[in-house]
């Protein structure tokens, strides 16, 4: 391992690594995001209070059941796996998936999975007096959730929805598996070509450490943005309207 | 007098716990009364029961002459028609001063922003925290908190308005400045039902008493004769520890 080395390797190949951690980053970020949906759908679907005994509570039921298997599936078997499961299975049917479409299906599924418990956790620990003044001012339940609970419940899964996104930036090296020229996939090959391996690899490491620290920080800037200002205006300008 | 609410032979239990038993009440329009008795005697589960957050387990509530227990009444909407102010406040904790007064205006009665925002104004000022309007529940002390959610429990311009010990969880020296807000109400001819341990508040400001005692009302009148001249032994026992 030599600092020159390192530098022939980036000369020869910094577009290769670019476009890489490029690919690595729509994964990460957008399997993060439909994730979070998923997992926000199946919390609220899990929280929805049951109405005696009714068609529609029974139909609930086997939603949940439904959305349960799927959440257990995907939060007890590897996601290497799963990557070759989703993606050699359907291509089993006659149909090739586009690779990249896969591994953002994969990652999503596997994000939805865990975030569904942190949502239904986050619902679950808003007090009960949020949910009593929303009722008593007379909203229903679709509404006290939009605009009274899952703000709350946003707001505090933000958090572990930033651990997420750090573990999709890393474990989306797995789906080099399934042929997606992510970071992890594209070293291997420039690896491959040059056989100077811990070199090409340290290159990697750098730009995943980058990459998840960026991150980070962009995250925690965001919950600050959202927490708005410590101080407030006595005064308002909304005073006269 | 016109019947607001009338409550005819009301139980509630949970499980196998009596909380309401065989209770008969009503409150007429612009009366302020006043529901005491100690901890445990049913009067904030009555409170709850009038706008359902606790559902009875017989009886009846009429609220200008409908049956709001029938099974296709809208509930929602019947709760538009009442303010509820907590022990705890439960200020939305998402939204700051004057978004807790606008958003149950602007998604339950459908008024626009602009409407919104002029009437809860209005109603903030009444109770002084016209100046906090960009402030976080967080940021606002007790006796804060429970005067914001005053007004917006009074921006939905409720008939009636139900006080569940409003003054319960807040520190001495700011019981005080709540109190003031509902004498306000008060005197302007509100309806209000308040459930208190505040008994100087209760005897200035009610038109009539109620002493409730294991879930049932034991005694009930204007303040000059339930409070001085109680005919009940347990009137006369809670009254001797509360009025040291």
């Amino acid at each position: 391992m030599s600092l020159e080395s390192i530098l022939s390797i980036l000369e020869q190949n910094w577009p290769n690594y670019l476009k890489g951690a490029y690919i690595t980053l729509l994964i990460a970020i957008f399997s993060t995001i439909i994730g979070a949906l998923i997992g926000l759908f199946i919390g609220v679907m899990h929280t929805i209070p049951l109405r005696k005994k009714s068609f529609k509570s029974f139909l609930l039921k086997i939603v949940n059941f439904i959305l349960s298997v799927y959440v257990e599936i995907f939060r007890g078997t590897p996601m290497i796996v799963q990557a070759m499961v989703v993606f050699y299975g359907i291509a089993a049917y006659g149909f090739v998936m586009d690779r990249f479409l896969a591994a953002i299906l994969v990652v999503s599924l596997n994000t939805g999975a865990y975030m569904a418990e942190y949502v239904r956790g986050g619902i679950v620990s808003i007090e009960k007096g949020q949910y009593e003044a929303a009722e008593a001012i007379g909203m229903n339940h679709f509404q006290t959730m939009v605009h009274i609970i899952l703000p709350q419940v946003i707001r505090n899964i933000l958090p572990a929805t930033g651990n997420q996104l750090i573990m999709n930036i890393k474990d989306s090296a797995v789906l080099s598996v399934i042929s997606v020229t992510e970071l992890f996939f594209v070293t291997k090959t420039i690896a491959s070509i040059n056989y100077k391996t811990a070199d090409s690899y340290l290159i990697a490491c750098v730009m995943y450490l980058i990459m998840t620290l960026t991150a980070s920080q962009l995250l925690r800037l965001f919950e600050k943005k959202l927490d708005g200002p410590k101080d407030y205006n006595f005064q308002s300008d909304k005073k006269s309207a | 007098m016109e019947k607001v609410i009338d409550i005819r032979h009301l139980n509630k239990s949970f499980g196998n716990h009596e909380v309401l038993r065989d209770v008969n009440f009503s409150v007429a329009k612009g009366e302020v009364v006043c529901l005491i008795g100690s901890s445990g005697s049913g009067k904030s589960t009555l409170l709850r029961c009038i706008n359902l957050l606790e559902t009875p387990t017989g009886g009846e509530i009429i609220y200008n002459g409908e049956n709001i227990l029938d099974k296709d009444h809208d509930v929602s909407k019947h709760r538009t028609h009442l303010g509820m102010v907590f022990q705890s406040f439960n200020l939305f904790n998402n939204h700051n001063v004057l978004k807790n007064c606008v958003v149950g205006q602007q998604k339950v009665l459908k008024r626009s922003k602009q409407e919104a925002e002029k009437n809860a104004l209005k109603f903030l000022e009444i109770v002084g925290m016209d100046k906090y309007i960009n402030a976080k529940p967080s940021q606002l002390s007790g006796g804060q908190k429970q005067r914001v959610a005053i007004a917006r429990a009074l921006s939905m311009d409720p008939d009636v308005m139900l006080f569940d010990e409003p003054t319960s969880a807040l520190d001495p020296e700011m019981v005080g400045e709540v109190l003031k807000v509902m004498r306000r109400l008060a005197d302007e001819g509100n309806t209000m039902l308040i459930v208190t341990h505040e008994m100087e508040f209760a005897k200035e400001v009610a038109d009539r008493i109620v002493f409730m005692d294991k879930g049932v009302i034991v005694e009930e009148g204007p303040p000059s004769q339930v409070l001085v001249n109680p005919v009940h032994d347990r009137t006369k026992e809670f009254l001797k520890r509360t009025l040291k």
